[in-house]
């Protein structure tokens, strides 16, 4: 049985919210569940939310009872924004949130930027490049979604303490202030961020390097009229030397993130009195403005060299960890669950092997992977490690006012957008010669307008064979949807290279599983097993 | 090997005088930045990450990493 004596997280976290602690299960102090994911962080609620939407009976064991108020992740991209509104929270989110397509990048005293950049350069999408948003309102969404679920059950303030993996089932001890008890679980999703209990009580690996820099987080409220773009300074005369970013959230709160070095004092840095000068320096002596949330961050990369442990999966700042340039932690972790979802779908059905979770471990593995370079070239562009390195940095910055290409070497962070998976083991290769057009396996569907709505809304989260025209024939699994027959349809024609005849199938998570010019029943089926994880015939 | 190791320039002479021109009274710190300028322009113009990558290994050559 768990402890009787769970810690007060509420002491050692700061609230935003309280949430009422959840009594002990009808079934303590032994019960049997299908699903079991561990963490109630943007990540885990996510996951519930999908499982829960595909009918699964889900248990989420949070050791909080309430959000935290200080919000790490701000910066939301295109794709999550996809992703939660599958998940029935986009729209909101959007509502809520500060849109943003365009980042600028300053050098020193110069105000023309000396880069600039578009999130969104394909634009009649649904969704737009970005939105910034305090994590804890998205957090608030996702639980109120995830409560219209009925078969989702979220416990607050309930602690694991304990598992035991086995062959059949996952053993997980909880303490919860009402007492403890034990879940035998089929499938334990593991969502319990960095320093994941889950992966520290298997002893598993998560290996990877950490950066000798210290940012400081300033979330600050004030009034301005700024544009809702982002802005990133080198060298700046009000932080010489070093890196300011800013960026703009709801409620008129306003974040810039200095880069401060590696020898501070990190307790006396945040303290008001010394973060006061470095606002006013950047923003004017005279400036009014009220201290929202301070706190200061190193940061690492580093990932599980697995993700998948027999019946313990990992998603999200568990399985991986990345430097914040570029906004791919959370992202990353929505593209992990994104991708999970439905695998673990299709098994608990019994339409798929277990074995179909080896490509979730490669997929996110990738991702995971392509995450973290692209973080670590930015950290090192932000931050020179030799002098010979900020001599190229600078060199670049100084280029770029002068000669074009030296901006596309400007490296403020890449911001995060899908990742593909081209290798992946469940695309059916191009049988013909698209000719570099269209979206090709591995890659995830582009958004268009439809008649009403938009192709993503109408792809929703099953397999999907979008034609142009009547292919006359259904496969079972597969829903078909004739392009042909909908009104406005021509840039979702022409986004995916679909001229007549032409199909594409898609996955659950709005990947491209495989295309054909003249497609037929077989080829189809045959595209749709191998996407569920079958050996090619 | 696309990297050309062969004679590959007329008035080779002449671009070496003026590459040490071009350094003529700066201090180390100047040097630093004027050559990495020159090599951000040349390696855009060759525009071949394979050319360039056997070229920074070559250049590598005889340094403690390689
Ligand atoms: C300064 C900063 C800025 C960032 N900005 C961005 C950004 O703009 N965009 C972006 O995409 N990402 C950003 N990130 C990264 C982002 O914050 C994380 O990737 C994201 O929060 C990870 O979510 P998660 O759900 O995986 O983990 P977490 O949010 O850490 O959640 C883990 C959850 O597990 C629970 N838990 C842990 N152990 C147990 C246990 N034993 N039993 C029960 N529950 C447990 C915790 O209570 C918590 O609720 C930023 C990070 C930092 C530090």
């Amino acid at each position: 049985m768990g402890s009787m004596n769970p810690v007060n997280w509420r002491e050692r976290v700061p609230v935003w919210k309280a949430i009422e602690a959840s009594p002990l299960p009808a079934g303590a102090p032994s019960e049997k569940a299908k699903i079991v994911i561990v963490g109630t962080g943007l990540v885990g609620l996510a996951q519930a939310i999908d499982l829960g939407q595909r009918g699964h009976d889900v248990v989420v064991l949070g050791r909080f009872d309430f959000i935290p108020l200080g919000s790490k992740a701000i910066c939301f991209s295109k794709r999550s924004l996809d992703i939660l509104d599958r998940l029935g929270v986009g729209e909101q989110s959007v509502e809520r949130g500060v849109v943003w397509n365009v980042g600028k990048v300053f050098w020193k005293e110069e105000r023309a930027p000396v880069y600039q950049f578009d999130m969104l350069p394909v634009k009649n999408q649904k969704m737009p490049g970005f939105i910034n948003i305090q994590q804890y309102y998205l957090e608030e969404m996702l639980i109120a979604r995830a409560m219209e679920l009925p078969n989702v059950d979220i416990r607050w303030g309930h602690d694991v303490t304990a598992i035991d993996p086995g062959e059949g089932s996952v053993g997980v001890e909880v303490a919860s202030a009402a007492g403890g008890y034990h879940i035998d679980a089929e499938w334990l999703i593991a969502c319990d961020g960095n320093k994941s209990t889950i992966r520290e009580l298997m002893g598993l690996d998560f290996e990877g390097r950490v950066f000798e820099d210290n940012f400081l987080i300033a979330d600050v409220k004030m009034k301005g009229e700024r544009p809702s773009e982002r802005w990133f300074w080198f060298d700046p005369p009000f932080n010489p030397g070093k890196s300011v970013l800013l960026h703009k959230q709801p409620d008129d709160v306003w974040r810039i993130d200095f880069q401060l070095g590696w020898n501070i004092d990190r307790e006396a840095c945040i303290r008001p009195e010394n973060v006061d000068p470095l606002i006013r320096a950047m923003l004017g002596q005279d400036v009014e403005y009220e201290q929202e949330w301070y706190s200061v961050y190193t940061f690492q990369c580093r990932r599980m060299a697995r993700f998948v442990h027999g019946r313990v999966l990992f998603a999200g700042d568990s399985a991986h960890l990345v430097s914040p340039f570029g906004a791919r932690g959370c992202n990353g972790g929505f593209a992990d669950i994104d991708n999970l979802g439905w695998k673990l779908d299709l098994i608990l059905r019994g339409e798929a092997d277990a074995s179909l979770l080896e490509s979730y471990n490669e997929e996110a593995i990738a991702t995971a992977d392509e995450n973290i370079l692209n973080s670590t070239r930015s950290t090192d562009f932000i931050t020179p490690k030799s002098k010979i390195s900020t001599i190229f940095r600078d060199a670049v910055l100084e280029l770029s006012g002068e000669v074009p290409f030296a901006q596309g070497l400007v490296n403020s962070g890449r911001l995060s957008t899908a990742v593909s998976y081209s290798g992946s083991a469940l695309n059916t290769p191009d049988g013909e010669d698209w000719q570099g057009k269209g979206i090709a396996p591995g890659s995830p569907a582009l958004d268009a307008p439809l008649d009403e709505g938009w192709l993503l809304e109408r792809l929703g989260g099953r397999f999907v064979l979008l034609t142009n025209g009547d292919p006359g024939f259904a496969v079972p699994g597969v829903e078909t949807i004739d392009l042909s027959s909908i009104s406005n349809a021509a840039r979702a024609l022409e986004r995916h290279d679909l001229t007549p005849g032409a199909a594409i199938l898609i996955r659950p998570d709005h990947y491209v599983a495989a295309r054909w010019k003249s497609p037929t029943a077989a080829a189809v089926a045959g595209a749709l097993a191998r996407a569920k994880g079958a050996l090619p015939s | 090997m696309k990297l050309v190791t062969s004679p590959n320039l007329a008035n080779a002479d002449g671009v070496y005088e003026k590459l040490i021109a071009l350094h003529h009274g700066l201090d180390e710190e100047e040097s630093m930045r004027v050559n990495a300028r020159l090599i951000l322009l040349l390696i855009n113009h060759i525009g071949d990450a394979d050319i360039v990558s056997e070229a920074i290994r070559h250049a590598g050559l005889g340094t403690q990493q390689n």
